[in-house]
């Protein structure tokens, strides 16, 4: 795959790469998306709005140039805006990969962070130097607009211009929350929704926090995502209840989706309405309660969005799906191209689906198996997701 | 007006040009009735005084003319609201002022003209439709209020800039309207009628104010018509209850 560098949401010529629930491969322009859906099926969508998470400044008792990314707050009310966790980079802009930023000055608590025009106090150090809590002085009103003001969208060194806000807004950002983009939402615009719509496929959202993607510390990139607030609308819950009963499916739009979700699912009185702080890791060994489906963007192995693509689908499936979007050139991060996963079939799925036709045979291609034409050797040079989507302001 | 602003929780509003004129009037008036109420306005002194005179208002800062500010006020009534239910886009331009005909209106105060009066609202109504769904999603109403005038229909001369700019805010919003309907969101154009305001004042320097409406009166119009777009929306009425099999295919609507 190759990095997709330029910041438009729905390029015309954007592609999708479906797995079917037997591991079938399909490709399709990603126009067709809603063909994939059928009625019934239910889509959640994350609607957070993305902050302006990078604040530049100065740490006070050393002088030194910093960058504060914003990372994390333990809730998503509004006016809980005091503390946040956060990494903090030294001088530089986002011109250099992540990794290759300079470290910030040593800080310990108590320290003084001008960002103008808010200041922050260091609450805590973590072990990983990078990763700080720090408190605003100022009401919830003054900490909205300064960092409306002052802050930038985190930046990504693959990306040729600066990101704008709207370039990191989905067509259905409301509560500003996430610290970097539900990336996968970038497929929706009002006419997609309503082509679903028409179909019969019904549409719901949830708001999760999504967190930093990189750090650009290895050590802590191994810790990602971190705990991420999320909350749940009735509504949503309601529509899940329907959907499963009725026997079709829930399609998580975004790895952050299939997380909010899962971790609901997850707690001792099932899944519920309200506020949750979604703290697991999903992987090869999760079992999916509620997610049928997955829409996201293509991942490189190793990251944890990867890992969580383990929970819908076996490894030697992801292979041959990796292979495929190397060999066709399929475009990778934030602005790049779709994957559709879903969940593998079990014994359970298989009485259910025994009428569906395979997602094969409804768009008339054949079923494919491993793609023999592709050599192993082609798959793609993978400095890791990391190293070429290193991100800085 | 005996109504209160509640229905699961304060109706949540956002008003461009809150710090004058009708804006004000719109402030005062849904602050008194129990709204939750976030106004915009480009001098952050009057912000700051407006703000504190309604106590538990939101003031925000920013020029809706200007692009750069469109996400960055969207992102504070977001947050200062925890949503948004109706948004009134308040805030005019009337051009150059004195008054003058089309033919000596400079190209950039024509295009500045527009860039408050039409590219202003389309933008921040555009940021922000991502919460008037979730409002509708949650059986909550939406709605969106254009403030347009009696210029907009008919050809006064020397109010080319003011004129022609409403007319295209008021077709956008008849097509908006026809466009948002399946999703719940209602946009009204509403014509508040000459008002003894700041801008009257610029645009008709010698108009007897005692012949022109209270920016008050109006305010009071302005929110009876958002009733009437959604019914239930400022009185004290429950939002039905979403059916399960509507709430599965988005099928809520105000």
């Amino acid at each position: 795959m190759k990095a997709a560098t330029r910041p438009i949401q729905r390029p015309t010529d954007a592609r999708l790469l479906a797995i079917d629930a037997d591991g079938e491969l399909i490709e399709l322009p990603r126009a067709r998306l809603t063909e994939l859906f059928a009625p019934g099926d239910l889509l959640i969508a994350n609607d957070a709005a993305t902050l302006p998470a990078s604040l530049t400044g100065v740490h006070a008792p050393s002088g030194a140039a910093i960058e504060v990314r914003l990372a994390g707050r333990p809730s998503l009310d509004a006016a809980d805006v005091g503390r946040f966790t956060a990494i903090v980079l030294g001088g530089g802009d986002y011109r250099t990969p992540t990794e290759h930023r300079a470290d910030p000055p040593s800080m310990k608590a108590g320290d003084t962070l001008n960002l103008r025009p808010l200041t922050a106090t260091v609450r805590c150090v973590f072990a990983q130097r990078r990763r700080i809590e720090i408190a605003f002085d100022a009401a919830p009103d003054r900490v909205w607009s300064g960092i409306a003001a002052h802050g930038r969208p985190i930046q990504y060194a693959h990306i040729a211009e600066p990101l704008a806000l709207w370039d990191v807004w989905t067509a259905i950002a409301a509560r500003p929350v996430a610290f970097e983009p539900p990336s996968a939402g970038f497929v929706l615009d009002w006419a997609l929704l309503d082509s679903l719509r028409r179909r019969g496929v019904g549409f719901q959202t949830l708001t999760h926090a999504a967190g930093l993607s990189s750090t650009g510390d290895a050590a802590l990139d191994a810790l990602l995502p971190f705990d991420e607030a999320y909350e749940l609308p009735e509504v949503t819950v309601v529509a899940i209840a329907a959907t499963k009963a009725a026997g079709h499916r829930v399609v998580a739009l975004g790895t952050t989706v299939a997380r909010a979700l899962e971790h609901a699912a997850s707690r001792p009185d099932g899944l519920q309405a309200g506020e949750g702080l979604a703290t697991q890791r999903l992987g090869p060994d999760t079992l999916l309660r509620v997610v049928d489906a997955i829409v996201s963007g293509t991942h490189e192995a190793g990251t944890s969005h990867y890992e969580l693509l383990r929970a819908f689908a076996d490894d030697d499936v992801l292979r041959r799906a990796d292979r495929l979007l190397a060999a066709n050139g399929y475009r990778t991060h934030e602005f790049g191209d779709s994957v559709w996963i879903e969940r593998r079939r079990d014994a359970a799925q298989l009485r259910s689906n025994l009428n569906t036709a395979t997602l094969a045979s409804r768009f008339g291609q054949r079923r494919t198996t491993a793609p023999f034409w592709i050599p192993n050797e082609s798959r793609m040079r993978k400095p890791s997701r990391r190293a070429s989507t290193s991100k800085s302001a | 007006m005996n109504t209160t602003l509640h229905h699961q929780s304060p109706l949540r509003i956002a008003i461009t040009g809150g710090t004058s004129g009708l804006g004000l009037a719109l402030v005062e008036a849904l602050h008194t009735l129990g709204a939750a109420v976030a106004f915009v306005a480009r001098d952050a002194r009057a912000v700051a005084d407006v703000a504190s005179r309604f106590p538990g208002s939101h003031g925000i800062v920013g020029d809706v003319a200007r692009k750069d500010d469109t996400h960055r006020i969207a992102l504070q009534v977001n947050a200062a609201l925890g949503g948004l239910d109706v948004l009134v886009n308040n805030a005019s331009s009337l051009g150059p002022v004195p008054l003058r005909p089309l033919a000596d209106t400079d190209c950039e105060d024509l295009d500045a003209a527009f860039a408050t009066n039409l590219l202003g609202p389309f933008r921040l109504t555009k940021a922000l439709l991502g919460a008037f769904t979730a409002s509708t999603r949650s059986g909550r109403a939406a709605v969106v209020v254009n403030i347009t005038s009696d210029a907009a229909v008919t050809p006064y001369a020397g109010w080319g800039a003011y004129g022609a700019s409403k007319a295209a805010l008021s077709h956008l919003s008849r097509i908006w309207d026809e466009e948002l309907r399946p999703l719940g969101v209602r946009m009204i154009a509403i014509d508040p009628g000459d008002m003894d305001t700041p801008l009257h004042a610029l645009a008709v320097p010698d108009a007897d104010s005692a012949t022109l409406k209270r920016p008050r009166d109006a305010a009071l119009e302005v929110i009876a018509a958002i009733e009437a777009a959604a019914p239930g929306t400022t009185h004290g009425s429950t939002a039905r209850q979403t059916t399960a099999q509507e709430a599965a295919h988005g099928e809520v609507t105000v």
